[in-house]
């Protein structure tokens, strides 16, 4: 269970965390810091891609991890809408793999602060699986 | 890139960049100025071990590469603009055609094709040394917030505090 849900060296220098499994899948959650900071005191649109990001591989390596399967992963793209401004605040992520074919996973991810109805942001990510 | 009559340069990425990258995000990734254009901006991620997307390989994950985009985004902006507004990011995509090679530094080119009212149009590519061998290509669209002034002059006092913080550390 621990290696199924550990994340990369970029995540966690980050600051990304694990917050809680559900339904197989992580939810990720960042707390605010300069670090994802971009104009003063909201994140950084690169650092909401960053969590979407990584919540995507995480219920992508989650799901190989229980079926059995090893892939090395490669991202075909992701594309982002930000829905409302990041406050300085906690957030978190948590992806839903739509389809998972052979070779290729199509994954919606949605990141949320304080009311989790009220996405911040949004993603569709393809991920190849080689 | 355009051929138009270039705004008056109130805005000038180079001279601004060692501040804006001084914190926050850009600054955490470690970015820095690399050139720029009437409407166009590139940017340099340096390699760094911490923005490893896997732990066997060597490979810059993706995440920095769309912070990249996204900074050298709004510094394009800003550019055709002339001057320096606050910008949200409404949507971005980017499409990965390689993995960088390992242990380089990856830069990101961004321009501003096309400003209206409350828009601003941006395509972009990421590269790690040969321009024509993209690793990425990005489009992107951001909200121009020039409406609020108390933003504005938020941002213009956390700049202003940055820097003094920044000089106070050089001469420590």
């Amino acid at each position: 269970m621990a290696e199924a849900h550990s994340l990369p060296a970029y995540a966690q220098a980050l600051g990304i965390s694990v917050h809680e499994i559900e339904d197989g899948a992580p939810i990720l959650t960042v707390d605010f810091s300069a670090d994802v900071e971009g104009r003063p005191q909201h994140y950084h649109g690169g650092a909401i891609a960053g969590l979407l990001e990584n919540a995507a591989y995480a219920a992508l390596r989650a799901q190989l991890v229980s079926d059995g399967r090893e892939a090395k992963l490669k991202p075909v793209n992701i594309t982002v809408q930000y829905l409302s401004a990041g406050k300085p605040q906690t957030s978190f992520a948590k992806a839903r793999i739509t389809r998972m074919g052979r070779r290729n996973a199509n994954i919606s991810v949605e990141a949320w602060q304080a009311e989790r109805s009220k996405p911040i942001a949004s993603a569709i990510m393809n991920i190849l699986m080689a | 890139m355009s051929n138009d009559t270039p705004p008056i340069q109130t805005f000038d990425p180079m001279k601004v960049s060692k501040m804006f990258m001084a914190r926050a995000h850009p600054g955490w990734l470690g970015l820095e100025y690399s050139a720029h254009g009437n409407n166009w901006v590139e940017l340099k991620l340096p390699w760094n071990e911490k923005l490893l997307g896997e732990p066997d390989r060597p490979v810059l994950a993706s995440g920095p590469i769309v912070s990249l985009l996204d900074m050298a985004s709004g510094m394009s902006i800003w550019c055709a603009r002339g001057t320096f507004m606050p910008v949200a990011t409404l949507d971005l995509r980017v499409d990965y055609q390689r993995p960088a090679k390992e242990c380089s530094a990856v830069w990101g080119r961004v321009e501003c094709y096309r400003m209206t009212k409350s828009a601003a149009f941006v395509r972009g590519t990421a590269h790690d040394g040969d321009p024509e061998d993209t690793v990425a290509t990005m489009a992107g669209v951001f909200m121009t917030l020039s409406a609020d002034p108390k933003a504005v002059g938020r941002q213009i006092k956390a700049q202003a505090e940055a820097q003094a913080k920044a000089k106070e550390t050089g001469n420590g």
